[in-house]
């Protein structure tokens, strides 16, 4: 729980963060969208359809980027009895769901043209669907536990069992024959497709990140103010 | 800059429709998203006022 002297000092804070977050992240966003959209020429082998890239793989990170947070919050709220890591939680998992659904969304905006199908049953996508499960399955059994510290509790135990879908995610497309394709941008690997599109994707992560990072401290605001009311 | 017009643009090699839907489903998302935490704000400053 936020201290009453911090949240007191909040509003003026959080409004800095929030206007600094949203101008980086437009500013990436416009330049990552030129990039991409406007500079990077067509793929030899998908044509147009690869553009699609400049959204799915920010949307696919994030959505494993919060995952991983949300864990290590589990960790610390767990083994320290701590309530701010358990907040935090709370209020990644929507947006963490809102990343995995997009990435499934636009991955099957970018499958039917390619693999000619809205969705295959292919290891990387039934990952990330089970991750999608898994922040469904946090945000339902959070809400419905009453009892805060059962709820947090629970929660908690959760996370840290989804956290074994992490590297499995990540070495999917390595470990078994797969429909999707390797990963586009990996350290130390030369990127097989143009520096426009490498940096727009780049700039475009940089920009979602922004995009969750605010939505993270808003709904950090109105979960404060809804305790706040659930206690006086 | 591969593009020759902005008709050729939109047209995306003619995979606009899936291109401009998957940019749209982000931009629908990220506008949803921040509208629906702004009016579970309102409501609670509301409530909270309501009660005091």
């Amino acid at each position: 729980m936020v201290p009453p002297m911090a949240r007191s000092a909040m509003p003026a804070r959080l409004e800095t963060a929030v206007s600094c977050l949203v101008l980086l992240g437009v500013v990436s966003a416009i330049a990552g969208l030129a990039l991409g959209l406007l500079f990077a020429p067509a793929s030899a082998q998908q044509g147009e359809t690869y553009r699609i890239i400049l959204v799915h793989v920010p949307a696919s990170w994030l959505s494993m980027l919060i995952y991983g947070v949300m864990a290590l919050c589990a960790v610390f709220a767990l083994m320290k009895d701590k309530r701010v890591p358990a907040l935090l939680a709370r209020a990644l998992a929507p947006t963490g769901a809102g990343m995995a659904a997009l990435s499934l969304g636009t991955g099957a905006l970018w499958g039917k043209p390619t693999w000619g199908a809205w969705w295959v049953w292919d290891a990387r996508v039934i990952s990330e669907l089970i991750l999608l499960l898994f922040f469904i399955g946090f945000i339902a059994l959070t809400e419905r536990i009453v009892d805060v510290r059962r709820s947090e509790q629970a929660g908690g135990i959760l996370l840290l069992a989804g956290a074994i879908n992490l590297p499995i995610i990540h070495f999917s497309v390595q470990r078994w024959p797969s429909l999707h394709q390797g990963a586009s941008i990996a350290l130390g690997k030369p990127a097989p497709m143009s520096h426009f599109m490498v940096w727009g994707v780049l700039l475009m992560g940089l920009a979602f990140s922004c995009y969750a990072a605010t939505m993270v401290l808003l709904r950090l605001r109105n979960l404060t103010m809804a305790a706040d009311h659930a206690l006086a | 800059m591969p593009w020759h017009s902005l008709a050729e643009f939109i047209a995306m090699g003619g995979r606009g429709v899936y291109v401009w839907g998957a940019f749209g489903l982000v931009a629908l998302a990220f506008v949803l998203e921040p509208l629906t935490l702004f009016w579970q704000h309102r409501r609670l400053q509301r409530r909270n006022h309501g009660q005091r």
